[in-house]
Parts: structure tokens; C-alpha cells; sequence
């Protein structure tokens, strides 16, 4: 039977084992000429986008996605004059917009939201980030960076650097990228190392090292992966202050990067890396955005059973 | 039992008795039982008592009371190998030791605050058992570990 995620939620990267991620992989290949030209592979659908939480990229992704594959969208952003703001709890609200739509794409501000919402909903859920926890599809988009710019991810060194405790991209990426034959750097100021249920995860299955010294490993990375300091997650502003450019990337320091080597982002960026790092030709965050629009279309297109 | 243990602690006609209980929780034991003596029943506390498999051991008697499911699956969290003892007619009828099931629904919340099952949500808290000793347990939700200082945090209020 073809591979397919039809009726499936996508909450966590931890769902799926490594052989469905390289399916997922090599199918968004064919995503690519349509997001050029358009498709009706998903007309008469309806993705619901439910985003308790501020967010521009990842929302106009999910939607761009939806639009070129010839479907609707509709959904709210923050909770300013919803019905939240009237109190309504998240089953409730799932509950209804079920009813609405063929899809819900969700981000929360609670850890475990997504889960919940795929509890109460008959319909896939797609979980576009749960506060510091997970970012199922940004580690889906980030791995397949990884694979069309560098052709494999066996085999490599990763360095992950900066928020290590906060970004939700990381804890997902970190986990993703230990189903792989890697080398793992995990790059930060002590007080934002991975956090310790992310390390027993995936320890024992790829090699990782924990430092604070980015400059000393440059020269071996194949991809360094660049992260924002989470100001808003940071319960004592004196801590971020602290730490706010402890990593900054500029493009005299990644002279010493190998030619082959990749600069990636989840985006948006702060001041972790310079602005003359986007000439250098191993910078690929703007890349990233165009491969996230495909992997979403593919895992629209596949959720809702038109693959 | 050893004779002098026996003095120490009467024996009950009805009722059921937890032994091999973490040396120290005996109390603990009882508050997430909601066990405190005022409904009359004889309750017996023997702590710290010399035991040949664990050193040292808890006992609890409580007369007129057998434990339901959900209460043994409370005492596992804290005491791993406490064995229950269902008394009638001042002899043993049943025979039990704890046993963690994979799962532990409502007994317990997560210790992350910001975990969803936290919020006003019509859901109860559910937790895999990853570990027994030591104890570790991972919400179902949040995916956030808890141990067992985490879980004796929540019966010690």
C-alpha cells in the first residue's frame, strides 16, 4: 500500500518512526512543480487555522500551502475577540470549528494543546507549535532542508545553537534528527541547555555533544543550525539579558565553514545572525521557508486522503 | 510476623493491612488513602521495622476497610513492593502485591504548569509509566517526566 497519512494528526515528531519520515520526505518532491503552477488536488476543502498564539510565517505557510493546492481556509489569530476571550476552553472550540472545516491546524500557548484538540476533533489535526514543547512540522521542513541541500542526513554533523531550552524547533529537531546516523552538537550558554526529558530521549541514539564553544567546531559542521534567544519565554528578564548575543553569526566567522557546509533558521531572526551572512553562499534559512511551504502542502494533501 | 512485631501491632478481624511499605511513607500512605482516624476504625502504624527483604519496612493495619483499585494503584507510586492484605475473620483472604499499571488516569497532576492538562479542560490527567525504580512517569499531554519527588510533592499538601 502507497504511503499515505490520510486522517492522521500530526502532533509530535516523536509519532513517527523513521521510515514514515523518509516517505514524507521523498514525497514532497512532487509538491514542488505545484507550487509553481497551482492544483485543485484539495478543492472543496477547508483547513481551519486556530492560533491561540501570535504567529506570521508559520500561519501564512499553512495557508499558502492550502491556497496552491486549490483549497479554502479560514480560522482565527490571538484570542482578541474570540470566544476564548469569553472564557470557552480549547475542547470547546475544537468541538465547534470541527464542524467547519476538513483540517485544523492549531498553536497554543499550553504545552500538550495539540493532543488534546486531536482528542476532541474528528477531523486531523496538524499541530503548528505548543508552546516551548514541539513544532512537529518545522522539524519535518528543517529535515528536508537538510536532505535536498546536502542529498542525506546520515552521516552528518549537526550543531544546534542558542535557545536550547525554550525553542520548540530544537526539542522537535533534536529528536527528529536522532533517528539519523548523526553527530549532534547542542551549542549554548548553560542556562539554555536542552532540556533534560529532550537529552534522555535521545541519547544512546546518536552521539551528542554538549558545549558552549561554537567557534572551536565550526570548521567540522555540515549544518549549523541557528536559533533566536525566546525573550517571551523567559520568566526573569534579567536572565535573558544575561545571555541576549551570546551566538552571533557573522560571515567573517563562517569563513571557517566548510564550503559544503549549510547555515540554517527557523526564522525570524533577532541579531544571532548578521545580516552579511545572507551573501555567503552556505545560508539557506530563506530556502527553508520556500521547502516548509512544500512539506505543508504534501501533509495537507495527505491528511486529507487526496494522495 | 515476629513475635515482638506482634506486640507492637494488634491484629484486626476486617479490614486490610499494607506491609513491605517504603521504610518512612507509612504516613504518607495513609494521607493519600485520606485515612485520619476519625471515622473510629482502629488504624495501626508501625514504622522503621526491621524487615528481611528490605531492611527496613512500614506497616499500616486499617480495620473495617478494603482498598479499591484506583487507592492500590496510589500506594505503587509510593511503594513500589507493598503487598495488601485483605483480612476476614482475622485470617488472610487475598493476598496482593502492587503492581503500577502502564497507565495512571486521575490520581495525580502534572507538574508542569503550563501543560494543557493543567487548563479548564474537560479532560483527566494521564500518565505513561516509563520507569519503576526509580520512578518515572511522562505525561500524556505535555510529554513533561515526573519522578517520585515530583509525585510525593502532591500528597505532602
Amino acid at each position: 500500500m502507497p504511503f499515505s497519512l490520510a486522517g492522521r494528526d500530526i502532533i509530535s515528531i516523536k509519532d513517527f518512526k523513521r521510515e514514515e519520515i523518509d516517505e514524507i520526505l521523498r514525497l514532497t518532491d512532487a509538491f514542488e512543480p505545484l507550487a509553481d503552477r497551482g492544483s485543485d488536488m484539495l478543492k472543496g476543502k477547508i483547513m481551519a487555522t486556530l492560533f491561540f498564539e501570535p504567529s506570521t510565517r508559520t500561519k501564512l505557510s499553512f495557508e499558502s500551502a492550502m491556497h496552491r493546492l486549490g483549497g479554502e481556509v479560514i480560522g482565527f489569530a490571538g484570542s482578541m475577540g474570540t470566544s476564548v476571550e469569553k472564557g470557552e476552553n480549547l475542547a470547546d472550540t475544537v468541538r465547534v470549528v470541527e464542524n467547519y472545516a476538513d483540517v485544523l491546524v492549531v498553536r497554543h500557548p499550553l504545552e500538550g494543546a495539540a493532543r488534546l484538540a486531536a482528542e476532541f476533533a474528528s477531523v486531523p489535526v496538524i499541530n503548528a507549535g505548543s508552546g516551548a514543547e514541539e513544532h512537529p512540522t518545522q522539524a519535518l521542513l528543517d529535515l528536508y532542508t537538510i536532505r535536498r541541500e546536502l542529498g542525506r542526513i546520515d552521516g552528518l554533523k549537526v550543531a544546534l545553537v542558542g535557545d536550547l531550552r525554550y525553542g520548540r524547533t530544537v526539542h522537535s529537531l533534536a529528536y527528529a534528527l536522532s533517528l539519523y546516523d548523526i553527530k549532534l552538537y547542542l551549542v549554548s550558554p548553560e542556562i539554555l541547555r536542552m532540556r533534560k526529558e529532550v537529552l534522555a530521549g535521545i541519547r544512546g541514539r546518536v552521539d551528542v555533544v554538549e558545549t558552549e564553544d561554537l567557534a572551536g567546531i565550526l570548521p567540522e559542521l555540515d549544518v549549523v543550525y541557528v536559533t533566536r534567544i525566546q525573550k517571551e519565554r523567559f520568566a526573569d528578564p534579567a536572565e535573558y539579558e544575561e545571555v541576549k548575543g551570546s551566538y552571533r553569526l557573522t560571515s567573517a566567522m563562517l569563513s571557517r565553514l566548510k564550503p559544503t557546509g549549510i547555515v540554517m533558521h527557523p526564522l525570524p531572526r533577532v541579531d544571532e545572525v548578521d545580516y552579511d551572512v545572507d551573501r555567503i553562499p552556505q545560508a539557506r534559512y530563506f530556502k527553508q521557508v520556500r521547502y516548509g511551504l512544500l512539506v505543508r502542502m504534501f501533509l495537507l494533501a495527505s491528511v486529507l486522503g487526496a494522495i | 510476623m515476629r513475635e515482638e512485631e506482634g506486640l507492637r501491632i494488634q491484629k484486626i478481624e476486617n479490614g486490610t493491612v499494607i506491609d513491605h511499605i517504603t521504610a518512612g511513607y507509612a504516613l504518607d500512605v495513609l494521607r493519600i488513602l485520606n485515612i485520619d482516624g476519625k471515622d473510629g476504625h482502629v488504624v495501626s502504624i508501625a514504622m522503621n521495622v526491621r524487615s528481611g527483604k528490605m531492611g527496613k519496612k512500614d506497616i499500616v493495619k486499617i480495620e473495617n476497610r478494603e482498598l479499591r483499585q484506583q487507592e492500590v494503584d496510589k500506594i505503587a507510586l509510593l511503594a513500589p513492593r507493598a503487598t495488601i492484605n485483605i483480612i476476614r475473620g482475622y485470617s488472610v483472604a487475598q493476598k496482593t502485591r502492587v503492581k503500577l499499571p502502564e497507565v495512571i488516569r486521575d490520581i495525580i497532576r502534572c507538574d508542569n504548569p503550563v501543560c494543557i492538562s493543567n487548563a479548564k479542560e474537560p479532560v483527566e490527567p494521564k500518565f505513561y509509566v516509563v520507569g519503576t525504580s526509580p520512578l518515572l512517569l511522562r505525561c500524556h499531554y505535555c510529554g513533561r517526566e515526573m519522578g517520585r519527588e515530583e509525585v510525593l510533592k502532591q500528597f505532602s499538601g
